[in-house]
């Protein structure tokens, strides 16, 4: 099993953080690997950056950047781009847009590949900033199967500042319950 | 024991905290400036207890861990690219005066143009300076080899310092999880550091002196035969690593799948991982290909690779490094360890990942192919055409 995220976003949004938070929920358990990185190179605000996380059962050798992803996220809609994800998309795979504009789940009949998804409303509601990345990164747990709320939980202690760390968890975790919970009405 | 999720950098500097290092002398330079960062906040925090130097530059950083270094203090430094290159004059200093630092270089291109990341054009520029170089392929090896380094270097039949390289991103930037031994487990494996080779009022000696003609050489064998009892030296504390940490490492050089490959590909550091990858899906392909990992690039382990090519056709070495005008520093190196192992195989060179250039899997295997095809030169990634 290896599971391929690439992660868009600008420069501030945390997508790396993403990254990181999803990695550590599934590495820091004895037995699964992960590996989090971003594109690498000088940090500028509001720039175009991708960050990558690889998920697996086994010892990930593969550092290389990912080009087409078992799901893909984009945190900011108005990057170029996020207008066709479906083209980084590995045969089966799902994009997450971060979109005012939900996509019409309830009436899904089949899994979207192109799912859209008001994740910086969610963070607004919870966090009181719209700040998405760890809203994401619970969806994209859930979206990918094989984590619980203690994977989650973990992840987020690991990466973000003590602070920071039980407005995330709530985030995260319902945004993990949310997704979960149209998995099975669309199952 | 903790499992906690690092980056290499991160990884690293719990190594050198728990080898219990006196002295820490260093100036940032990316990649290697979280290293830095996170030993400056234990040493603050105490729980590292060592003299922190903030010196004004990596010239300085070196000349301060080599003073450090002869009060038979366990001394470390980082540093990368530029950094490396601007500490050259010392680093013959301290190999030559025999102290045994342990240096972290965050492997990084070389300028101009200014670049900013991975390759190994810095290190190996310098696999002459006299320092061990050894090449971590992930963050759990980093950590592992800071405590490896010191055991080695310290080691009084090779007294030698030791240079730990991580793929500059790749490694240093690269966020995994990693088991953090106790202390407990790190001091059973690392002695304190005991020379006679030191500043010493009740022993006093000469120290960092000057030799003519009539010695000089007799020093200089001195210091190559401490080098060449490395591979010893490493294998034993590599078994000892093993029996208190339960994590094996083998030596000079890994290999996977060579033992009936007819195509090998050689390489070092982090990009071994996707190697190995290749070699799966060339097997599945009905090639029969092998992978070699050259941990060692100082001394060289020429006799390991004989043996791990001996039944080999052919080799593409691949390696993030050029030495103009020739070819990779790393293919001539392999080049000469199949002429010394008398070894009929055909070698070639694929200089990739320059500057920080991505590796995808599917160069590997098309340079595993061009191998197996009998060539024999040199090729740049993205001039697939073009032999040089």
């Amino acid at each position: 099993m290896l599971k391929q995220i690439l992660w868009h976003g600008r420069g501030g949004e945390g997508a790396f953080t993403a990254a990181k938070v999803l990695a550590a929920a599934w590495a820091l358990k004895e037995g699964r690997y992960a590996l989090a990185f971003p594109s690498f190179g000088p940090e500028r605000r509001g720039a175009p950056v991708r960050a990558f996380t690889r998920i697996s059962d086994s010892a990930v050798g593969d550092r290389s950047e990912i080009t087409r992803a078992d799901i893909v996220i984009w945190l900011d809609p108005t990057l170029p781009g996020a207008d066709k994800p479906e083209l980084e998309l590995t045969e089966g795979g799902i994009a997450l847009v971060n979109r005012k504009e939900w996509s019409d789940l309830k009436n899904a009949a089949d899994p979207e590949r192109v799912i859209n998804f008001d994740a910086s409303g969610l963070a607004l509601k919870i966090l009181g900033r719209p700040i998405a990345n760890t809203v994401l990164s619970g969806a994209v747990a859930a979206l990918s199967g094989g984590f619980d709320e203690e994977d989650l939980k973990a992840g987020i202690k690991a990466v973000m500042k003590p602070s920071l760390v039980s407005k995330n968890e709530s985030a995260a975790i319902e945004a993990f319950r949310f997704i979960n919970g149209l998995k099975r009405r669309i199952a | 024991m903790t499992r906690a999720f690092l980056s290499g950098n991160e990884a690293f500097a719990q190594g050198v905290r728990l080898s219990r290092v006196q002295v820490v002398s260093a100036y940032p330079i990316t990649p290697q400036t979280t290293v830095v960062e996170a030993l400056a906040g234990m040493a603050a925090n105490g729980e590292l207890n060592a003299r922190f130097l903030h010196v004004e530059s990596e010239h300085s950083a070196l000349s301060a861990a080599i003073g450090a270094s002869m009060t038979g203090a366990r001394t470390f430094t980082a540093t990368s690219s530029q950094g490396l290159l601007y500490m050259a004059e010392c680093l013959v200093y301290a190999s030559g005066g025999r102290y045994p630092i342990v240096m972290m270089n965050a492997c990084r291109s070389t300028a101009l143009p200014w670049n900013i990341y991975g390759d190994q054009r810095d290190s190996l520029l310098l696999a002459d300076s006299g320092w061990i170089q050894i090449y971590a392929k992930d963050a759990q090896e980093a950590l592992d080899l800071a405590l490896i380094a010191y055991r080695v270097a310290e080691d009084p039949e090779v007294s030698t310092p030791c240079m730990v390289c991580l793929d500059g991103f790749t490694i240093t930037h690269t966020y995994e999880a990693v088991d953090v031994p106790s202390q407990q487990q790190a001091d059973a494996f690392l002695p304190p550091y005991r020379t006679s080779n030191r500043f010493d009022f009740e022993d006093p000696r000469n120290l960092a002196f000057s030799a003519g003609p009539e010695t000089n050489y007799m020093f200089k064998k001195k210091e190559h035969e401490g080098m060449l009892r490395v591979f010893g030296a490493l294998e034993k504390a590599e078994k000892d690593f093993n029996e208190i940490f339960s994590r094996s490492y083998s030596g000079a050089l890994e290999t996977f799948a060579t033992e009936d490959a007819e195509v090998v590909v050689v390489t070092l550091g982090a990009v071994y991982g996707l190697v190995v990858e290749a070699v799966k899906s060339l097997r599945k392909q009905g090639i029969r290909a092998g992978a070699i990992r050259l941990r060692l690039i100082r001394p060289f382990p020429a006799g390991q690779l004989k043996e791990a090519l001996s039944q080999v056709k052919h080799v593409a070495v691949l390696e993030k490094d050029i030495s103009f005008g020739y070819e990779g520093a790393v293919l001539s190196w392999v080049r000469a360890a199949v002429q010394k192992g008398g070894l009929d195989l055909n070698v070639c060179g694929f200089v990739a990942g320059l500057g920080g250039k991505d590796i995808p899997e599917a160069y590997i295997e098309y340079a595993a192919k061009t191998a197996l095809s009998g060539f024999n030169g040199t090729r740049f990634q993205g001039f697939d055409e073009e032999d040089l």
